[in-house]
């Protein structure tokens, strides 16, 4: 019989931990770990004991109990007997409409702007320098006062629009432009309405029915097809007819003057200058910052790219369109993002100019009037948080689908 | 290693929980007052043109100053806007908060502050354009009206229109001053706030004459200093200092005729107790015995205070109305110095 020689087991010291590269990095996690516990400890008992002191408890009850305020601009139904809960929610929509048309005003610009910076034409250039320049270097808050200022300065007062021989009068006889807000038709839906939409779907579907059919045939035969002008027929046509032969199912809610009493605007919708005023300024400050991310990403494609597209044949718009932009896409994608969480975020600066959105509801009246400031902060910036991630969330689906298949 | 962080982890726990000691000795070791004032509200706090912060709450502040530390210049004035206001006072950034607040239920409990005392009788008024062809707050129907956001006005608005079945639209506003410069900008038909704000208002108008304070005063709107609840021995303090104007008012005690008074005892021992020159009163609430004469000469009694900052010699001329002495038929009665 044969003993196998075991190798000498040495007995496990302490000092390994520190010493013995195998057992070190364990002992600094470990460490790393109880210092983070502790952190978070001593920040939870320094809650705990300051509320304490403080004679306050932390309890979302508030939440239910009546409002009490009225707001100026709801886009669900809202009265001063709802909750702060549902305060919150129409605020929480303010944000998001002010935000929504923010992003896609800002997309808009600033893809221009930025084209058009690259533009061979000196003075078109020089335009958008100046442009991009002025507001990317001026303070957001001073543009939203400014365009708010210049609103409700340069704009007459309601009683103005009074009287047969009125001071001002309506665009087209349809919009007030007021130093309150503008004052636009609302649409009325009348009998047969239903119809008419059931015809702009079917018009949708089918334009984009002739859309992909048009490619197909131009990958399969070299041949192009007219797309823009047949989907703008196929989109207006039959709606147009539709709503011929219907009699009018429309109509339009024009906003008159009250000639008695105070004077106020009766029927159409009311966009308030507080709402102008956010939208434009976040807009255009917005925008320059996405124009100059479109220039850089346009700079990033090789000259080669252009070259090959001229020599095969191509014009200058269709290269732009067709083999510039979707290579500069990738490029922008990812430094867009964060523009449009910063003017989600940024559109907080509403308390500028009294604007409704969640900081001046939740984080602003029901806060001051319950007292509740860490819940309301807290849930604050919980929103603010979700919708930066769904935002950023989405747009790094659209990444992932636009960006270089590597196979 | 773990023993260290926890025994280090109470030691700053325990800092943040000292942060809570009395305000009083807050008060001279910092010697200085915090004193939370409007931004900028005509009569009641504002700064002059050199600078300096005049008015009604502003004297306030320097009565207590010179009551605590002796000296009524030692304040430090922070501006504070409607909204931000108790959040200020109860993070401790302020001592006493003199920012015509109103004194109301759940501000006394929910959001723990205390307020010692009223120190103006006031209520929600209307202020519009005598143009605007409107004689009473009922012919107010869908009006546009500025209003300070934060507000007990606020609330006030919101069932004012409801109880009377008529419509407004809101327009917020921080502070007075951008209140004034969106109503003269015709950017709402009315402003509202407290009648005594209004009036203030109006003065800083080029054509005050043109504007008009709607005769409906909806709501009651005791104004008073704010402290935060629990430190008893301070809101004593700020109580005391405002109960001595009101004294001083009607013992016939003025910043001239003070000095003279506190030089030796005189006949009526009420003022004696209250001037220092008999008893122990200061003492009982850890202040020097001179501590009603000090905040007397800084401003003078409560019917000085009123008349040079708010009363009828001012561009403001607003009347005492509930704010007189109880024997003058007003509200201001305060407890004997006994």
């Amino acid at each position: 019989m044969t003993i196998a020689a075991e190798p000498p087991r040495r007995a496990f010291r302490p000092g390994q931990l520190l010493y013995d590269t195998r057992y070190r990095g364990i002992t600094i996690q470990v460490v790393a770990l109880i210092l983070l516990v502790a952190l978070i400890a001593f920040l939870v008992r320094n809650l705990v004991v300051n509320l304490h002191a403080l004679g306050k408890d932390f309890d979302f009850g508030f939440l239910g109990n009546r409002a009490g305020y009225d707001i100026g601009q709801t886009l669900i139904p809202y009265t001063n007997n709802d909750s702060h809960a549902r305060a919150a929610l129409v605020g929480i929509l303010n944000t998001l409409l002010v935000a929504g048309l923010g992003c896609v005003t800002a997309t808009v610009l600033g893809v221009l702007a930025g084209v058009l910076r690259l533009s061979k034409n000196w003075i078109v250039s020089r335009l958008m320098t100046v442009y991009v320049e002025a507001f990317r270097n001026v303070p957001l808050l001073l543009w939203i006062v400014l365009v708010y200022a210049v609103l409700s300065e340069a704009t007459p007062a309601p009683t103005a629009f009074r009287g047969e021989d009125a001071e001002a009068s309506k665009l087209f006889g349809l919009i007030a432009f007021t130093n309150r807000g503008t004052y636009i038709p609302s649409l009325v839906w009348g009998e047969g309405a239903s119809t008419l939409g059931v015809v702009l779907v079917l018009s949708i579907l089918a334009a984009l029915v002739w859309r992909a059919f048009a490619r197909r045939r131009q990958e399969a035969t070299g041949q192009p097809l007219p797309v823009l002008w047949v989907s703008l027929a196929l989109l207006v046509l039959p709606f147009a007819l539709t709503f011929l032969l219907l009699g009018a199912p429309l109509t339009l809610d024009v906003p008159t003057i009250r000639e008695t009493g105070i004077a106020r605007f009766n029927g159409g919708i009311n966009v308030l200058n507080s709402l102008v005023a956010l939208w434009i300024a976040l807009a255009l400050y917005t925008g320059a910052f996405i124009a100059e991310i479109v220039r850089g990403g346009i700079l990033a494609v090789s000259r080669g790219q252009s070259e090959a597209a001229f020599a095969l044949g191509l014009r200058p718009g269709r290269t732009m369109r067709l083999v510039i932009l979707p290579q500069a896409l990738r490029v922008i994608i990812p430094p867009l993002i964060s523009q449009y969480l910063n003017l989600t975020k940024n559109s907080s600066l509403a308390v500028a100019v009294g604007y409704a959105d969640v900081r001046a509801t939740l984080g602003g009246v029901t806060m001051n009037q319950t007292g509740r400031e860490l819940e309301s902060i807290l849930l604050l910036g919980l929103f603010y948080l979700v919708v930066s991630l769904i935002i950023s969330g989405v747009m790094n689906i659209y990444n992932r689908r636009i960006a270089l298949k590597e196979r | 290693m773990k023993k260290s962080v926890l025994l280090g982890t109470l030691t700053l726990a325990g800092l943040a929980g000292v942060a809570q000691a009395a305000t009083l000795d807050d008060v001279r070791g910092r010697d200085a007052l915090n004193c939370g004032v409007n931004p900028g509200l005509t009569g009641f706090a504002a700064p002059d043109a050199s600078g300096k912060w005049q008015g009604f709450d502003v004297d306030f502040c320097r009565a207590v100053a010179a009551a605590t530390l002796g000296d009524p210049e030692k304040v430090n004035y922070i501006p504070l806007s409607g909204e931000t206001r108790f959040t200020a006072l109860a993070a401790g950034e302020v001592d006493v908060l003199a920012r015509n607040s109103t004194w109301t239920y759940s501000r006394d409990t929910d959001l723990n502050l205390d307020f010692p005392a009223v120190n103006y009788y006031d209520g929600q008024g209307f202020l519009v354009p005598r143009a605007l062809g409107v004689t009473s707050a009922k012919e107010l129907d869908g009006a546009t009206v500025c209003i300070q956001t934060g507000t007990t006005t606020e609330l006030n608005l919101a069932d004012f229109f409801r109880v009377n079945g008529i419509t407004y639209e809101p327009v917020p506003i921080a502070n007075d001053a951008e209140g004034r410069q969106q109503y003269l900008a015709g950017a709402c038909d009315t402003y509202t706030t407290d009648a005594s704000g209004l009036a203030s208002v109006r003065t800083t108008f080029e054509t005050p004459d043109d504007h008009i304070i709607l005769p409906e005063i909806i709501s009651k709107e005791p104004l008073g200093p704010a402290v935060r609840h629990g430190d008893n021995d301070w809101a004593d303090i700020v109580r005391w200092t405002f109960n001595a104007l009101v004294a001083a008012e009607e013992l016939g005690v003025t910043s001239a005729n003070v000095a003279e008074m506190a030089a030796a005892p005189t006949e009526n021992p009420e003022i004696n107790r209250l001037l220092g020159t008999e008893g122990e009163f200061g003492a009982m609430m850890g202040l020097e015995p001179q501590w009603a004469v000090q905040a007397i000469q800084a401003g003078g009694n409560y019917g000085e205070i009123f008349e040079r900052n708010l009363g009828e010699a001012t561009p403001i001329g607003l009347a005492r109305g509930l704010n007189a002495q109880w024997t003058q038929g007003g509200l201001l009665y305060t407890p004997p110095f006994r």
